[in-house]
Parts: structure tokens; sequence; C-alpha cells
């Protein structure tokens, strides 16, 4: 009798153990999914907003704005604001209006919107060494988005040939702050090309 | 001792119960013409490496071991399974755009390069999936020969 009894217990502890892992595992399911509601709503008023504004290219100023913060983050090692800023970032991609581009370029806007997005999301999600390999490939993203849209800003195409096999970023100021390497190669880099 | 009891019954009665729960498995007998082997000419050494190390997690099909039968197993590895296609769906291949693929390549190169991709939860039941330096150097060498110049 004495053995039953201990092995119900087993049982019936390895049962609960079993089940409270599975408790998690639906758990975090459901943590995205409200969450991605939530981000369908900002998007649904921002393009409410967008649609008062008549600036065709607020929206590409806009992720601009979100992109440098991003990169000013990244350059400031810090990788929790990062997280933050890439979620802002891939919520304001999703905003892009394409509407007044020719059809060719509103099908390659679609594509970089699309890749630019999961990396900004990629980067939402990372440690600081993965939100830089996702950044580096969004900066291209970026910048060829640029090479459609175009900007009001003077852009400076910065080259950190140390970095990946050289790798490129923009910035608004001239003078080079490494995202890739922070504190530990601030300077590493040159002007490679302006834009405007 | 009475209240130890109950918690037990209970527990058993749970996980039985929870058997009965269906999951949807992830299983398709047609290889669609968008599949990243039909697109490209793969060489068949890293066909196969890649159907094993990467395939169950990354297709719409996936050769699911024994234990899959049970709950909540099984719930663990269909969430895995959801996780892998939507980063990362190789029958789906064709249907990327051309910068989708150059990303998803890197993104493969530098996962396999840092060992983080087969991930070590997979591998340590499927022997056959962990790559050796051989087996890395050739994927990758037959990746980074796909990305799209440009």
């Amino acid at each position: 009798m004495k053995t039953i009894k201990r092995s119900i217990r087993t049982v019936a502890l390895v049962a609960t153990m079993i089940l409270t892992v599975s408790c998690k595992d639906a758990n975090k399911n459901e943590a995205p999914s409200s969450a991605s509601n939530e981000v369908m709503q900002e998007n649904m008023d921002s393009s409410k907003n967008m649609a008062m504004n008549n600036s065709q290219n607020a929206m590409a100023e806009a992720i601009l704005k979100d992109y440098f913060n991003l990169k000013d983050a990244l350059v400031g090692d810090e990788n929790d604001k990062a997280k933050m800023l890439g979620g802002t970032l891939a919520k304001s991609l999703g905003n892009l209006d394409k509407s007044t581009y020719s059809e060719s370029q509103q099908k390659e806007l679609i594509d970089i919107i699309e890749d630019a997005t999961e990396h900004a999301e990629h980067i939402s999600e990372s440690d600081i060494k993965h939100q830089r390999e996702h950044f580096k490939i969004l900066s291209k993203d970026i910048t060829d988005m640029v090479a459609i849209t175009g900007t009001a800003t003077k852009l400076y195409e910065q080259f950190c040939p140390m970095y990946d096999g050289g790798t490129a970023w923009l910035s608004t100021k001239e003078e080079v702050r490494n995202p890739y390497y922070g504190s530990k190669m601030l300077k590493c880099g040159k002007v490679q090309r302006e834009i405007n | 001792m009475k209240i130890l009891k109950v918690i037990a019954i209970i527990a058993l009665v749970v996980l039985v119960g929870i058997q009965f729960v269906p999951t949807e498995p992830n299983q398709n007998d047609v290889t669609p013409q968008t599949d990243f082997m039909l697109v490209n000419e793969v060489p068949i050494a890293i066909q196969n490496q890649l159907k094993v190390s990467c395939y169950d997690c990354h297709s719409n099909n996936t050769n699911y071991p024994w234990y899959n039968k049970v709950q909540p197993v099984a719930w663990f590895l269909e969430n895995h399974i959801k996780e892998g296609k939507s980063e990362l769906n190789f029958n789906e291949w064709k249907n990327y755009s051309d910068r989708k693929k150059n990303s998803k390549l890197r993104s493969i190169i530098k996962q396999i390069e840092n060992g983080e991709m087969p991930m070590d939860s997979y591998t340590l039941i499927h022997k056959g999936a962990k790559l050796d330096s051989l087996a890395k150097n050739e994927i990758i060498n037959y990746m980074n020969n796909l990305k799209i110049k440009n």
C-alpha cells in the first residue's frame, strides 16, 4: 500500500510539473497576439492622422526619424532602448503611403518595407549583437527607401570597413558615431556619400 | 495525505484529458513548386542535410518523433514549428522577394556560423541534424553563392 501511495505521489508531481510547463507556453502564445492587436489599433490611428496630413513624404520622414533614434541608441550601447525603438520603427514602417509612386517603385517599396519591418521587429527582441546584425540590413533597406522617397534632410552615408566585411549606415551629422561598435570604436568609419 | 491523493487524481485526469485535445500536424505529401530545392539546383548532399537539419521546423512537412503523440509535448512542438515557419519556410522560397531572399540567406549563414541553428534542444534528440564543421562550411558556401548581387 505504501509503495502505491508513493508512486501516486510521484505521478502527481511529474504531472504537475508538466502542466506548469505547458501553461507557461500557453501564456507565451497569448501575449504576442494581444500585443499585435494593439499595434494594429495604433497603426489605424496613425493612418487616420496621415490622411489629414497633406505632405507626401511625412511618413518617410517619420520613418527616418525613428531610424536615427534607433541608430543613436546603438551608438550608445543601449540594448533596451534600441529594443523599444525597433518596435517604434516597425510600426512607422507600416504607415508609409506608397500611392504616389510609380508601379515599379511601389513594388520595390513593398519589398523594402516588408524586409525592413522584419529586421526592426527582430531588433525589438534581440540582444545588442543581434540588433547590430539586423541594423546592417535595415540600413540598406532605409537607404534604398530614401532613394525612392527622397528626404528634406541632408544625410550622410557613413561606412565602417571593419564591421562584417564593411558596413554602411545613415546619419544626419557629418561626424562619425559608429552604431556597430558603440563605445568600443565610436569614431571608426568615414563619410562615403552625401545625400542632398 | 488525503489532499495529496486528491491532487494526484486530478492531475492524472487532466493529463489523460489533454491527450484528447487534437493538434494539427504539420504534414503535406506534396512539395510545392516554390520549394527551395526545386527553385535552386541544390547538390544532393546539401539537400539531404537541409532536410534533416532544417526542414522539420522550416517547411510544411515535419518528420515527427513518436513522442509527438503525447501531450503536452505536441503543443510544445507545434509552437516551435509555427515560429520556425514564420521566420523561414523553405517551401515558400520562390515567393520571397530578392531582398527577402538575401536577408534570409544572410540569417541562415550567420546562425549556422554561430551555431545558433539547428537549435541545441533539437540536435540533442536528432543526432543526425547536428552540423559538423565540414557540413557547416558546405552549406555556408552554397548559401553565399545564392546571394543575389546588386
